[in-house]
């Protein structure tokens, strides 16, 4: 068995009684208090989550702005420096190897944010991909701790122990500044459908700040938060997960994302085959699912119209927001019809559900 | 605590007698583990359980969970509560989150069930 990798936060989630898990290889707190509980925490007040096991990259060099927008879908030769982009990165037959966050120092140096459970394998991709760039990749995973406080109540919390005015990082941009006099990477962006900040800071500094900002929003009900919720928290803000929505068998225009990929901007790998399937038509379509016989759809089960299969769920849960249970679905594009009923194959037996817009919940301003 | 009227299974499961009706249900263990319960599914009233045999299951958040009868017999109570207010479970398992109540057509399985005393060393074992 391969020994489980723990964040430095580890000894502080067992003394808090959470659930811990295995997830892409780490040692993770899937629950405190309950998933219910903290997904609301996060919709109402502020939750913080460690995030220490995703993965960072950082590319730097001459050409690093070329071989970026060689790698990726989106289209970062427009980024302004401190901004961040969300973007697929594909294998030339169009299949996704991970979905990614590009940040922008300048057009010479680039920090990339992977998925845990894809590190080595996005790492090792990359350094196929350098060939005759002049430019330098590194795996610095382990330099990096990473917390999350998401929430409505996550700015003016977070405020009381910045050095810098947190209310002029824009949504998708970053800083670097002091929390709690410790020098971070501040982020505003976030996996939950609310307001936020990702915080990168070094590993020896994240217990202090993980117990700081538990302590200063106490009273206003601030609660560390699982992976569980995390999932929850996501899915009802349609934000895809690789291993879910996202795959090697699955491109990014059947997953919904083609205002992430830029079939006009300078060649990138996986263009040719992505620009076929807009051209001939793209053969599937990711579809949002609403139970209207008892059950709920978990990922992998089948959906079936007339009895034949037209594609599988994506993710499927109870949503606690919307007090229903909900799910995505990739099925055969022709059959994607809002307002149309399909069946969900649940252990056997075909259950009734109705297909809705995906995005289930939105935020408010 | 596990109630001492109660006989219990390695599953979580938990059977209580009275006369020769027998209540069903998951241990205050079992829905600790799987955390909030959101879905039940449960048969009719009137049809059949063999013991052994899956009957329903118990969904969270993040885990479906089979759930097996600990007796043969038919079903002569369904918890239809639990069908709407899923979170019974957690809130009282013994109590209101029972699951079905069952006519058995022999009681004799029951005595492979752990008693309240065993049941719980058995989950102190398990933590280890």
């Amino acid at each position: 068995m391969v020994e489980l990798k723990r964040t430095p936060l580890y000894e502080g989630h067992q003394v808090a009684k959470a659930k811990l898990i295995d997830f892409g290889g780490w040692e993770m707190p899937v629950q405190y208090a309950g998933v219910i509980e903290e997904h609301q925490t996060v919709r109402t007040k502020a939750g913080l989550f460690d995030v220490s096991h995703m993965g960072e990259i950082d590319v730097h060099g001459k050409e690093a702005l070329e071989f970026v927008q060689m790698l990726i879908t989106n289209d970062v030769s427009k980024l302004e420096d401190g901004k961040i982009l969300y973007s697929p990165m594909c294998y030339p037959d169009g299949g996704i190897v991970d979905d990614l966050l590009v940040y922008r120092y300048d057009s010479n140096h680039f920090f990339i944010v992977v998925n845990a459970s894809n590190t080595d394998k996005d790492y090792t991709w990359m350094l196929k991909q350098v060939k005759n760039f002049d430019v330098s990749v590194d795996n610095v995973t382990d330099q990096y701790a990473q917390i999350a406080l998401q929430g409505p109540l996550a700015e003016t919390i977070l405020q009381r122990i910045s050095n810098i005015n947190l209310s002029k990082i824009k949504y998708y941009a970053f800083q670097h500044g002091k929390i709690d006099s410790v020098q971070c990477l501040i982020s505003r962006t976030g996996y939950t459908g609310e307001d936020g900040f990702e915080i990168y800071v070094a590993p020896e500094y994240v217990r202090q700040l993980w117990q700081r900002i538990l302590e200063i929003g106490a009273a206003e009900g601030v609660e560390p938060i699982g992976l569980g919720a995390r999932d929850t928290l996501r899915f009802e803000a349609r934000l895809p997960l690789y291993g879910n929505e996202l795959g090697p068998e699955i491109s990014p225009l059947e997953a919904g994302l083609s205002a992430f990929v830029k079939l006009d901007k300078t060649a990138f790998i996986g263009r040719d085959a992505l620009q076929a399937q807009k051209e001939q038509g793209i053969p599937r379509k990711l579809v949002g699912l609403e139970m209207i016989g008892r059950g709920i759809a978990r990922s992998h089960y089948p959906l079936q119209k007339n009895g034949e299969n037209i594609g599988f769920v994506t993710s499927g849960s109870f949503s606690p927001t919307l007090n229903k249970n909900i799910a995505l679905g990739l099925i055969r594009a022709d059959l994607a019809v809002q307002g149309d009923s399909l069946d969900v194959l649940i252990r056997g037996k075909t259950v009734q559900a109705k297909m809705i817009p995906t995005l289930f919940y939105k935020r408010g301003n | 605590m596990n109630p001492v009227d109660m006989k219990y299974n390695k599953d979580h499961e938990y059977a209580k007698v009275e006369g020769n009706i027998v209540t069903f249900g998951i241990t205050d263990h079992a829905q600790e583990s799987l955390g909030d319960v959101v879905f039940v599914e449960l048969p009719d009233e009137g049809s059949m359980v063999t013991v052994g045999e899956s009957y329903g299951t118990v969904e969270s958040v993040k885990a479906v969970s089979d759930i097996s009868a600990s007796i043969s017999g038919k079903i002569v109570e369904v918890n239809t509560l639990v069908l709407d207010a899923p979170d019974l479970l957690n809130s009282d398992p013994y109590g209101e989150g029972w699951l079905i109540k069952v006519a058995a057509d022999d009681l004799a399985p029951l005595k492979n069930m752990m008693t309240a005393a065993e049941y719980e060393t058995f989950l102190l074992e398990e933590e280890h």
